[in-house]
């Protein structure tokens, strides 16, 4: 995923419609509110007030592509699984048990709950999953996003999205109203927690087609089945919106909220202020580190890393930069510690690797990724400068200038301006060229490759580290760095095919490539993993959080 | 008058027509595309959005399609808020922001009348200097400043009115009086000037001579001429202040037009885009016509009619 969400986070009030994230789990599980003590006595009122930084733009679930509307799509709605309550373990929601597996774990059998209902008093059954899945891959639908979540990985997905066959191949089948088989391109070890995600949710087929161009236009047009209904939406430009809870989801029984009010503040120090005064007990994201030291220490600060990283990018097309000693020279320059203390100053951490800490679940020995990973281009100013003088006397230049693109926001040209003084102050004869753009532009550019320097990041996709190391395979559509190499890229392949089912191996693999990434070959260069903060009232606890970068209500109480 | 009037609505047509058109083309120049994902898509997938919402046709296709479409009335959907028709969009949205607009136009245009005149006729009193006080707090000081301080002093220290959000009447007082802060300035000191100005003239004198009351003087002859710089400035003043303001709105959490704009250059959402300049163009060449009328109503010196004084 972009890293548009974190961008635009900084952006505060002109924030954007944010990207989807992940359809993983594994977040850090260390935040305050994620204190259940039992201590205390439910509130009379389950009702709970949150503050949003934007609008909802899309709740028809095969075409939402943004972190919101998957968010409140997956309180309203069920799935074959759902993330549990500390946001990292994936548990069966309409879906009874694990998946059975045929030998090669290429063909998935997963029985479906009997006793699950949608709102008008439809049963859901699996024909519900194979009309969703087969109308969101229709390349008459334009989704924007399940292609992307399917191709490669649902059989079939890529040749029907790119009309080359029929619909009805999708490798998706109602063996009978409650058993559905899935067939994938290639074993995925992190099938079940992809299948969190609300794109691969079920859609009535008959309310869909009778609703027409009028499907999701607003809460009376749209079926639930999920835990809370949502009610009081008049459509994609309300700035409030209400869920209830709904007595007939099948575990409503472990819910005990009644009700969740939502409104849009924009203005951050707006968002605080309506939570001083009581109108609010969960704010957004709080962006300014100015806001976020007055709550440093108190109860009411929620703060968690986030399994998202920043990063530079280096366009090797251009020759300076092609030279393997000057883009370790930058990628060693830069005082990462100074950085997320005195730049950001929100809980974001210094990053020297590009797979997150606290994400992504060895299954075999249940630790993370990072936690038997190396870290590499650790910031060492003397061997920058000495590896830079030796790159210019390779390349024959005494002085290089480089046009360093970020982003336009007040946060964003703080940072732009702490790197440019920080490589310009380390690398004798290096001159950088900010110019901040606004996010789209920014994204833009990097499309087409048109920077030399160029302040990027990324987000979880599924819970799995292949959601970061695919990026920069050569000539892959995220890499837009023109790095290319083959040790890398047959690492990372070997760990997409062969070792698919070899769950140490593949580890291995993957943090093999991104030692070569970033020790040998120093692509790019990681500046910070970011964290969230916001705001909850003491009394509100059980707040779920997860690396689709949203939060749950369903195990939220209130207590006095 | 009237072919006075046609003839100012044929321009006001021309013009719309040139804003339309400069909007159109300059849109089109703004790099990237108004889908969020673009980066994740293949190739196939970015051609059958583009064929899907016409940008796979030349530039100046896509303008007669719009131009087109744009006479039936129908200025496409939005692609920030998936699919919403932008004229229910620039409906819903309108409200809020007219509403505070006009409570702070009016708001503003009483009171800092009231101050102008008084100041004029208290000239070089503590009055006066009062009255240039609150006009200079009022420009110098941004709107966004007023807000955030009466918010936090008004509604969460105090607890006098809501925080924000867009609920009923006592939810536009705090955002109307931070806007309202600019137009007072400027009537005011507009006002003052003016009323000044006037009541050294000629005739005024001859009112007095003829014995005319005092409150006759500066209410019925000095300040209708007064009005008329005030007037000049108010209107457009009235169409900026009802179109929305993006800081007020975000800090009050209203859902108006003016933040909503924003978002869309920013997303390059190009119908919202479009229609919200078509929006916002119309309004003031419409405003400019009524302020242009109420010249002729209020300064029978400036009253057309065919090019005859009556």
């Amino acid at each position: 995923m972009k890293k548009s969400k974190l961008s635009l986070l900084l952006a505060s009030t002109l924030a954007t419609s944010m990207f989807l994230g992940a359809c993983s789990s594994g977040s850090s599980n260390n935040s305050s509110s994620k204190n259940t003590s039992s201590a205390g006595k439910l509130a009379d009122k389950q009702v709970i007030n949150v503050l949003e930084s934007a609008e909802i733009p899309n709740l028809d679930s095969v075409m939402n592509e943004d972190v919101l509307g998957s968010e409140i799509l997956s309180q309203v709605n069920a799935g074959l699984y759902r993330l549990d309550q500390s946001g990292t373990k994936v548990i069966p929601d309409l879906a009874v048990g694990d998946p059975e597996y045929n030998a090669d774990k290429t063909v998935l059998t997963i029985k479906l709950r009997k006793d699950a209902k949608w709102s008008n008093g439809d049963p859901v059954t699996a024909k519900d999953f194979v009309y969703a899945w087969q109308r969101g891959i229709d390349p008459k639908t334009a989704s924007p996003y399940v292609p992307y979540m399917m191709d490669d990985k649902i059989k079939n997905a890529t040749a029907i999205s790119e009309n080359k066959a029929p619909v009805s191949s999708l490798g998706i089948k109602a063996v009978d109203d409650y058993t559905l088989q899935v067939t994938l391109e290639k074993p995925l070890p992190y099938i079940s927690s992809l299948l969190t995600f609300t794109a691969f949710y079920p859609q009535n087929q008959k309310y869909v087609e009778a609703q027409g161009a009028n499907y999701a236009k607003d809460a009376s047009h749209l079926l639930f089945n999920g835990p809370f209904k949502l009610t009081k939406w008049e459509g994609t430009a309300a700035d409030q919106w209400t869920l209830e809870k709904n007595a007939d989801y099948w575990d409503a029984k472990d819910v005990t909220l009644q009700q969740v009010n939502f409104n849009v503040v924009k203005d951050p120090q707006a968002a605080v202020n309506a939570y001083t005064a009581g109108q609010a007990e969960i704010t957004p994201r709080l962006a300014s580190s100015a806001i976020i030291s007055q709550y440093q220490g108190s109860k009411d600060l929620m703060q968690y890393l986030e399994p998202s990283l920043w990063w530079l990018k280096m366009n090797e097309n251009n020759p300076v930069l092609k030279n393997l000693n000057i883009r370790k020279a930058i990628g060693l320059a830069i005082d990462r510690k100074a950085y997320v203390n005195n730049v950001l100053a929100n809980g974001s951490v210094e990053a020297n690797y590009i797979v997150p800490k606290e994400f992504a679940k060895n299954p075999s020995t249940d630790k993370f990724f990072r936690d038997d990973a190396g870290t590499y281009l650790q910031t060492d100013k003397a061997q920058a400068k000495k590896l830079w003088e030796q790159g210019l006397k390779e390349l024959g230049k005494t002085s290089v200038t480089f046009t360093f693109v970020g982003q336009d926001t007040e946060t964003a040209k703080k940072e732009e301006a702490f790197i440019k003084d920080q490589l310009e102050k380390t690398l004798p004869g290096l001159t950088v060229n900010i110019q901040s753009v606004p996010f789209k532009i920014r994204i833009d550019r990097e499309d087409k490759q048109d920077y030399d320097i160029i302040f990027s990041g990324w987000g979880p996709d599924y819970d799995d580290p292949m959601t970061f190391m695919d990026l920069f395979l050569t000539g892959g559509g995220q890499n837009h760095m023109s790095y290319s190499d083959p040790k890398y890229d047959q690492l990372v392949k070997a760990a997409q095919t062969t070792l698919a089912t070899d769950p140490n191996k593949r580890w291995k693999a993957l943090q093999d490539a991104e030692k070569v990434l970033l020790e040998d070959d120093a692509a790019l260069a990681p500046l910070y993993q970011r964290s969230v903060n916001i705001l909850v009232n003491p009394k509100v606890k059980g707040l779920q959080h997860n690396a689709y970068s949203d939060f749950s209500y369903e195990w939220v109480k209130v207590y006095k | 008058m009237a072919r006075y009037i046609l003839q100012r609505f044929l321009y006001m047509i021309f013009t719309l027509f040139i804003v339309v058109s400069v909007t159109f083309f300059l849109m089109k120049l703004i790099p990237g595309t108004p889908f969020n994902n673009w980066e994740k898509l293949s190739g196939i997938q970015r051609h059958i959005l583009l064929v899907k919402y016409g940008f796979d046709q030349p530039v100046p296709v896509q303008y007669a399609h719009y131009m087109i479409n744009m006479l039936k009335g129908d200025l496409g959907v939005s692609f920030q808020f998936n699919n919403t028709p932008v004229t229910q969009l620039l409906a819903d949205r309108t409200g809020p922001s007219a509403l505070l607009g006009a409570q702070a136009m009016i708001a503003g245009a009483v009171i800092g009348i009231l101050l102008g005149v008084v100041a004029a006729l208290k000239q070089n009193t503590w009055v006066d200097y009062g009255a240039t006080f609150i006009a200079v707090i009022g420009k110098s000081i941004p709107s966004f400043v007023f807000a955030g301080l009466l918010q936090f002093y008004v509604a969460v220290k105090l607890g006098w009115l809501p925080v924000m959000f867009w609920n009923g009447p006592s939810y536009t007082i705090l955002p109307t009086i931070a806007l309202a802060m600019f137009p007072i300035s400027i009537a005011a000191r507009f006002m003052r000037t003016e009323m000044v100005e006037v009541m050294a003239s000629d005739y005024i004198t001859l009112a007095k001579a003829k014995g005319a009351s005092y409150w006759q003087i500066s209410f019925k002859h000095a300040l209708r001429n007064a009005l008329i710089p005030v007037i000049t400035v108010m209107g457009p003043l009235a169409v900026s202040l009802m179109t929305g303001s993006l800081v007020i709105e975000d800090i009050f959490g209203i859902p108006g037009i003016g933040d909503q704009f924003v978002k869309s250059i920013m997303t390059n959402d190009y119908p919202v885009i479009m229609g919200t300049s078509i929006l916002f163009a119309a309004l003031f060449v419409f405003i400019i016509l009524v302020v242009d009328i109420l010249y002729g109503i209020i300064d029978p010196r400036i009253r057309i009619s065919g090019g005859k004084a009556k």
